[in-house]
């Protein structure tokens, strides 16, 4: 249960993102909220991907996959 | 009580993902994601340890290594398979979930290949 803290990580980043769209898009900055959100979803991406990763080396340990 | 952890952690993500797919349904994909491998990597000791009695009781039968590590093969694929199928139809992508299965179902096929040929090869031998 080490890193229960990634799921908290995940949904702050969603929460701040998705503020910070609505900021920028009601003060006429389109161009800004769509990078605001890519980058988002870029950051949280790298650290699902590395999650998917140990669960991939561990799964192949575990069941002799290789 | 691991089960009590489990079932907090599932509620407050179920709560945490409804809160973001209204306004950022690609944010509550990576939480359902991060809260499916979570559960998976916990589960996979117990796994392991079961997988552990499983090749003590088959070396005791005097079986083959080879037909468990092919069986453990054909588990091991069809829970990650079954992983990503089940992400990809949460996130609505029903047509590339039904990809990663089939194509996990030709994998398992050609892992049971040589299983289904030894059971014929001992069937042409009982046969005169």
């Amino acid at each position: 249960m080490g890193d229960i803290d990634l799921i908290f990580k995940i949904a702050g980043v969603g929460i701040l993102v998705a503020a910070a769209h609505w900021v920028l898009k009601s003060s006429g900055k389109e161009d800004y909220a769509f990078i605001t959100t890519v980058g988002g979803v870029a950051v949280v991406l790298v650290w699902v991907i590395q999650q998917l990763g140990t669960l991939f080396d561990q799964v192949k340990s575990v069941f002799k996959l290789f | 009580m691991e089960i009590i952890q489990i079932v907090g952690l599932g509620i407050v993500a179920t709560v945490l993902a409804v809160v973001l797919r209204h306004n950022k349904p690609e944010m509550a994909v990576f939480l359902s994601i991060s809260v499916g491998v979570m559960l998976f990597l916990l589960m996979l000791g117990k796994i392991g340890a079961v997988i552990d009695v499983l090749k003590e009781l088959s070396a005791r039968a005097n079986l083959s290594m080879v037909y468990l590590g092919t069986i453990l093969k054909i588990v091991g694929i069809a829970y990650v398979a079954d992983f990503g199928s089940q992400i990809c139809r949460d996130a609505g992508e029903g047509a590339v979930a039904s990809k990663i299965e089939f194509a996990a179902k030709i994998l398992v096929l050609v892992l049971a290949v040589p299983i289904v040929v030894a059971v014929l090869n001992s069937l042409l031998k009982l046969v005169p």
